[in-house]
């Protein structure tokens, strides 16, 4: 992979693994029954919704495969999978319509 | 029912239940190994991205964020927030199997993916009667058609990758994938107000060193989705 040495990459896998593996074990394993508190709890729950719409965003506007420019297709499509997942409320139902918006915005606009 | 029926029973119960993610996992490895391929991991580090980290939203982060150069640190660091809510599974779990023992909860832990504890959650709960032994059975259960074929369809996508033209935009895939699970996500008010936040923040801070403003953001939309939810629930105290 561009700019990491192959140990590099292995190393990210690895500790991603570890620490993944050490949340999931973290009450099972060491702490027990404790309850974690409100607060904490109150953040965690905001931890996805608050990570990947950032991650996706510059994604959608500004896509590799066009080279960063912005494209009619991949926002119709972007907005057809985000539209498709609150509706339905599954993931398989906004991927395959976000493809599929892709596919058919792609095939008309060129 | 004896003892070992009941486990039997359970554990072809979990089994049940898992087959229907079969239609989740599979597109979605298939997409992992796909992207994880194109992006320039040899087959060995695809593959060790679905065996040794086995989170799917976890492993397109890590996979997007080393694309874009991003230093190790917040990989990582963004990779494992995405991954925080596991924290909550494990706690959910452990009044049910914390006294397992300790290799078993080892294994439950590896393979706590998001279906296996959503419907170990809700077997639990409306099968209070269950031994431990028939809930770790279940648990086993619905892993069994899940996880191994989380493997074979990241094995698959990044032995095909490869030969898939560039006409079928499959760069976009990735995207999609992350907006395909954003959407079920936006619960509520204070979900939607984190994620408005993430997106604003990290576009207007998209100068700054790659994943630098994606960590600012997501600070930002997490102290959101928190406030807000304080806010309407004082709201509707006040008004009940």
């Amino acid at each position: 992979m561009n700019g990491y040495s192959d140990a590099l990459v292995w190393g990210i896998i690895a500790a991603l693994g570890v620490g993944t593996f050490y949340l999931r074990f973290s009450f099972l394993g060491f702490l027990g029954d404790r309850q974690l508190p409100e607060w904490a709890l109150r953040y965690l729950r905001y931890t996805p919704v608050a990570v990947l719409p950032g991650l996706v965003a510059p994604l959608v506007l500004w896509p590799s495969g066009t080279g960063g420019e912005t494209d009619p297709a991949r926002l119709i499509a972007a907005f057809a999978a985000l539209g498709v997942g609150v509706m339905t409320r599954n993931t398989l139902w906004a991927i395959l319509g976000g493809l599929g918006a892709l596919y058919l915005s792609l095939w008309l606009v060129g | 029912m004896s003892e070992s029926a009941a486990i039997r029973d359970a554990y072809w119960r979990g089994v049940r239940h898992g087959l229907p993610f079969l239609l989740v996992i599979v597109p979605f490895g298939l997409l992992f190994g796909v992207a994880a391929t194109k992006a320039g991991l040899d087959l060995a580090q695809v593959m060790g991205f679905s065996i040794m980290v086995i989170a799917g939203a976890a492993q397109f982060t890590a996979l997007q964020l080393m694309g874009d150069h991003a230093p190790v640190v917040l990989v990582l660091a963004a990779s494992l927030a995405v991954n925080l809510r596991m924290a909550m599974y494990s706690a959910a779990l452990t009044p049910h199997l914390g006294k397992a023992k300790t290799w078993q909860k080892a294994l439950v832990a590896y393979f706590m993916v998001d279906q296996a504890y959503a419907l170990a959650a809700n077997e639990y709960e409306s099968h209070r009667e269950m031994s431990r032994a028939a809930k770790l059975a279940y648990y086993a259960g619905v892993c069994t058609p899940v996880c191994p074929n989380w493997y074979v369809a990241t094995l698959v996508g990044a032995l095909v990758g490869a030969q898939i033209p560039p006409e079928f935009a499959l760069d976009f895939a990735v995207p999609i994938t992350f907006l395909a699970m954003i959407g079920p996500a936006l619960r509520t008010l204070a979900h939607v107000a984190a994620a408005l936040v993430s997106v604003v923040g990290a576009l207007a801070l998209s100068f700054l060193p790659s994943g630098v403003g994606l960590m600012i953001a997501a600070l930002a939309a997490m102290v959101t989705g928190a406030q807000v939810e304080l806010w309407v629930a004082r709201r509707k105290a006040v008004q009940g």
